[in-house]
């Protein structure tokens, strides 16, 4: 089959045009040409992904992650030029009910970026997501404002 | 090119500026490596950001073209610096390095080396 991933060769050739800013005969050439290979090279490697389920949500979700993104930097910044003597950092267990690995993924990448704390490991069960809290004021405030704020509406996009 | 665009350069690259100093200045300054980690996560993803708005802006008006890349690399930048610090962490707990005395929770750090469930409080 030319296209085992016909949704990724179009985003492969559409971003190597973005990225060469060029619509040239010997671009498109070439962005072809990644988009029949590159699939083709990597398409025993794929494990299944959940299907989007509300991509209206998905859309607020990734704004709210940018605005998120702006307020946890400044805080951060912050923090990084107040007193270190006074930064309470912590590991905190949060108990996620995530079944697909893209879902983790995605909310610890969202921990990540976001306020305060960075994702470190994910239980082998997948049951506990493990993160790193810069400043930790209070621990059953932070456990649920992720899994409200995030863990929520990663279930409702993809439906699990 | 016109003053206004001058001036929308220069702030975001001040701002990107700024956040970058400080990004770098709190990876010196911090104490232990898992708080270093946040510094270069946070700080860094919007200073970096900050420095292609203003390239964007820029090479629009000089192309007069509305120029993408810079976009591109920012959404790439994001969807890598989690996996990066998370990497990070994963090694630093792996080989067990130590977290500042004062850190919460860290009777957590061999449970979550070994990828386990954390223990019920009453049995540890």
């Amino acid at each position: 089959m030319l296209f085992p991933m016909p949704f990724h060769s179009f985003l492969l050739f559409v971003v190597w045009l973005l990225l060469n800013n060029s619509i040239s005969a010997g671009h498109i050439v070439l962005a072809v040409f990644f988009a029949i290979t590159i699939p083709w090279l990597v398409t025993g490697m794929r494990d299944e992904h959940p299907k989007i389920r509300k991509p209206w949500l998905a859309i607020r979700y990734i704004c709210m992650v940018l605005k998120d993104i702006l307020v946890a930097n400044v805080e951060v910044a912050l923090l990084i030029i107040g007193p270190t003597r006074k930064l309470n950092p912590a590991f905190v267990a949060v108990p996620i009910h995530l079944s697909t690995d893209l879902g983790i993924t995605i909310l610890a990448s969202t921990v990540s970026l976001t306020p305060g704390t960075v994702s470190t490991e994910v239980s082998k069960d997948k049951a506990w997501l493990y993160i790193h809290a810069l400043h930790l004021t209070n621990e059953a405030e932070l456990i649920d404002s992720i899994k409200q704020r995030y863990e929520k509406p990663i279930k409702e996009i993809f439906g699990c | 090119m016109p003053f206004y665009l001058e001036i929308i350069i220069c702030i975001c690259l001040l701002i990107g500026g700024i956040f970058l100093l400080i990004g770098s200045y709190g990876l010196a300054r911090l104490p232990d490596i898992y708080m270093r980690l946040h510094a270069p996560t946070k700080a860094s993803t919007l200073g970096i950001t900050g420095v292609l708005v203003a390239s964007m802006v820029y090479q629009s008006h000089l192309k007069g073209a509305f120029s993408v890349q810079e976009l591109l690399i920012t959404l790439f930048l994001l969807i890598t610096a989690p996996v990066a610090a998370n990497m990070i962490a994963k090694t630093a707990l792996h080989y067990r390095t130590k977290a500042l005395d004062r850190t919460h929770g860290q009777e957590l750090m061999e449970t979550i080396r070994d990828r386990e469930s954390p223990k019920p409080p009453s049995e540890s």
